[in-house]
């Protein structure tokens, strides 16, 4: 790695966890993050260890408790919303309100921050638009109804939303959570592509190990014990995913690259 | 790949046309006959036979549907707002208690005189009064409510919480009944049955110019609240100033029902039923295409449900809240029964 290899996500001594007026509650500590950019991220970790916490702090939804967050060399506090908005986009897990936005109005959503203060679409951002329900194949789904999509459609269109703001981060907090097998790998491949083709830094919170494990180009494994960070290949090497799970039912192969149930003695 | 560009245009035409033909037709009704001839003559100012007709068209009728279109058009615009804000298909001003609010202003002013004694009354029944006071009111429980909503992210405790602010201020406003004098009551209970007529023009004046400031807020929150519509999340990965746009909103719905409850009364149910009319007819979403056309089919339903409550050709006039909540409250139960989701 040489100097000039900028970090687009870069935190220092990260501490993330909740604060009320009563009390400080830390979810995790000193977590520090070097990720360089067109990198797919899986971020794996038991349910309850601070996946969510870590994504929503890293998106500035809620405040780091210490330590600091650079995003593209500027540090987050720095950045207003709108700066924020042209650098990094999102795809939650949330259920959207009701509404009767269409495909293409949801999608062109995206362009906001770049129009002008009523919201007026130039003919560039129509073609942006088109381009990103392209790329996540939805096109023919332009003028339906959001709310007449199946799960695994929504979360394309959902994706090329985040396409559609242009930056060159996205995070996507279980992108797969309601989908069935044939949607989870569409939707992993699709970002893979996405990342490989485009150059864009993909980071995804998951529990689709096996999946995480072919296409991820960087893993980060959340534990109790903190953040382990590098490139997924290493990280199977040094049987580090041992540690993922505080479990004796199973273990991790690292013959077979994957979970196995432990054998009873 | 062709994007089907909906056109509204043909939409708004035929809801402008509808506008005129309901506010002709509301001049043309009351307790007296005039020709329709005759009153269209008196509109452009021309030679009338009869001067009294003159007199009741530009004195009182035209006063009147003016008023109709302005209340209609604010309240609908507020509920619409408040639909967004608070992500809840349910919402809307008298929902919401932000109309009870705006009475609890009126109450104290006109029945709580007594107690803060003096020149209150005089200042009472100068209209700009009864504005400020039902604007302040409005005011204070929407803060309340919104205050509540940022801590409470379930939309049905939201909604539960709003009617009991509801409940709230009409405990409040009772207290103050109980204490104060029958004509005062009196007055009060007028004020509350909600009234469009005995404004003058100088009144309209006022309303009109509050509504013209409400209505321009809400032009530079069209974009941060059609993000809003993907949750407030989205909208501030977006770049939404989510602060911002909330107190805009806030100051906008309370200009706009606090000055109208004032001069109108409490007007129940326009707020929450036109929004979901509209949108029933444009099915849209969109803020920008939305806003003006809840404006103008909120002054539309008004306008019926004003000649309605004329009884044309009688010499009565009924109570226009008892007229907009017999035709709010069965198209909000037809709604929720005929579409399992209303949006």
């Amino acid at each position: 790695m040489t100097a000039s290899n900028k970090h687009i996500i870069k935190t220092s001594n990260l501490t993330i966890g909740y604060s009320t007026k009563k009390k400080v509650t830390t979810i995790a500590s000193n977590l520090n993050i070097n990720l360089e950019a067109g990198n797919l991220v899986c971020l794996l970790g038991e349910n309850g260890i601070g996946k969510s916490t870590l994504l929503r702090t890293l998106t500035k939804v809620q405040p780091a408790l210490n330590g600091a967050i650079f995003i593209e060399e500027t540090n987050l506090k720095d950045l207003s919303n709108l700066d924020l908005s042209k650098k990094l986009s999102l795809v939650l897990t949330e259920k959207l309100p009701e509404s009767s936005l269409t495909v293409f109005e949801l999608v062109a959503l995206g362009r906001q921050p770049y129009t002008n203060w009523i919201g007026q679409l130039s003919t560039k951002d129509v073609e942006i638009i088109q381009l990103a329900l392209k790329q996540t194949n939805t096109l023919h789904l332009t003028n339906a109804k959001y709310y007449e999509l199946s799960d695994g459609q929504l979360q394309k269109v959902l994706i090329a939303r985040a396409l559609a703001q242009n930056t060159s981060i996205i995070i996507l907090d279980e992108p797969t959570a309601h989908l069935d097998i044939h949607h989870t790998i569409e939707t992993f491949t699709l970002l893979k592509e996405l990342a490989t083709k485009f150059g864009k830094t993909i980071i995804i919170s998951t529990h689709e190990i096996n999946l995480a494990l072919q296409l991820a180009d960087e893993l980060w494994l959340m534990t109790s014990q903190g953040l382990t960070s590098g490139k997924t290949s290493k990280l199977i090497e040094t049987n580090q995913l041992n540690s993922l799970f505080n479990s004796e039912l199973i273990h991790f192969d690292k013959s077979l690259k994957q979970f196995t149930i432990s054998k009873s003695k | 790949m062709i994007l089907k560009q909906k056109n509204y245009h043909k939409t708004f035409i035929y809801l402008a046309i509808s506008l005129v033909i309901f506010f002709i037709l509301n001049v043309s009704l009351g307790s007296v006959f005039i020709p329709l001839k005759q009153i269209i003559i008196a509109l452009f100012d021309g030679k009338i036979e009869n001067e009294a007709w003159k007199t009741i068209v530009l004195n009182y009728r035209l006063p009147k549907a003016i008023t109709a279109i302005i209340v209609g058009s604010g309240l609908s615009i507020s509920g619409l707002l408040m639909q967004t804000l608070f992500r809840n298909p349910l919402a809307g001003p008298f929902v919401l208690g932000i109309s009870s609010g705006a009475s609890l202003g009126v109450a104290i002013l006109i029945l709580g005189a007594s107690f803060l004694g003096i020149n209150t009354l005089a200042f009472a029944f100068s209209n700009w009064g009864l504005a400020l006071a039902a604007s302040l009111g409005s005011f204070l429980v929407l803060s309340a409510v919104l205050l509540a909503a940022i801590k409470v992210r379930n939309t049905m405790s939201i909604l539960i919480i709003g009617l009991m602010f509801g409940s709230l201020t009409a405990a409040l406003i009772s207290v103050l009944a109980y204490f104060s004098s029958a004509s005062q009551l009196q007055q009060y209970l007028f004020w509350s049955f909600g009234s469009l007529g005995n404004l003058s023009w100088k009144e309209i004046g006022a309303l009109f110019t509050i509504f013209c400031l409400g209505v321009f807020l809400v032009i530079f929150i069209i974009k941060p609240l059609n993000s809003l519509l993907l949750g407030e999340n989205y909208a501030k990965s977006l770049g939404v100033n989510i602060k911002l746009t909330r107190n805009i909103t806030l100051i906008s719905t309370s200009l706009l029902t606090g000055v109208i409850t004032a001069f109108s009364g409490p007007i129940a149910f326009i707020g929450l039923a036109v929004p979901h009319l509209t949108k029933l007819l444009f099915k849209t979403s969109n803020h920008k295409i939305l806003i003006p056309a809840v404006a103008i089919s909120g002054a539309i339903i008004m306008l019926i449900c004003d000649s309605i409550a004329q009884l044309p050709n009688s010499e009565y006039t009924l109570p226009i809240n008892a007229i907009t909540s017999l035709f709010g409250a069965p198209i909000i139960i037809w709604l929720l029964i005929r579409k399992r989701k209303i949006y």
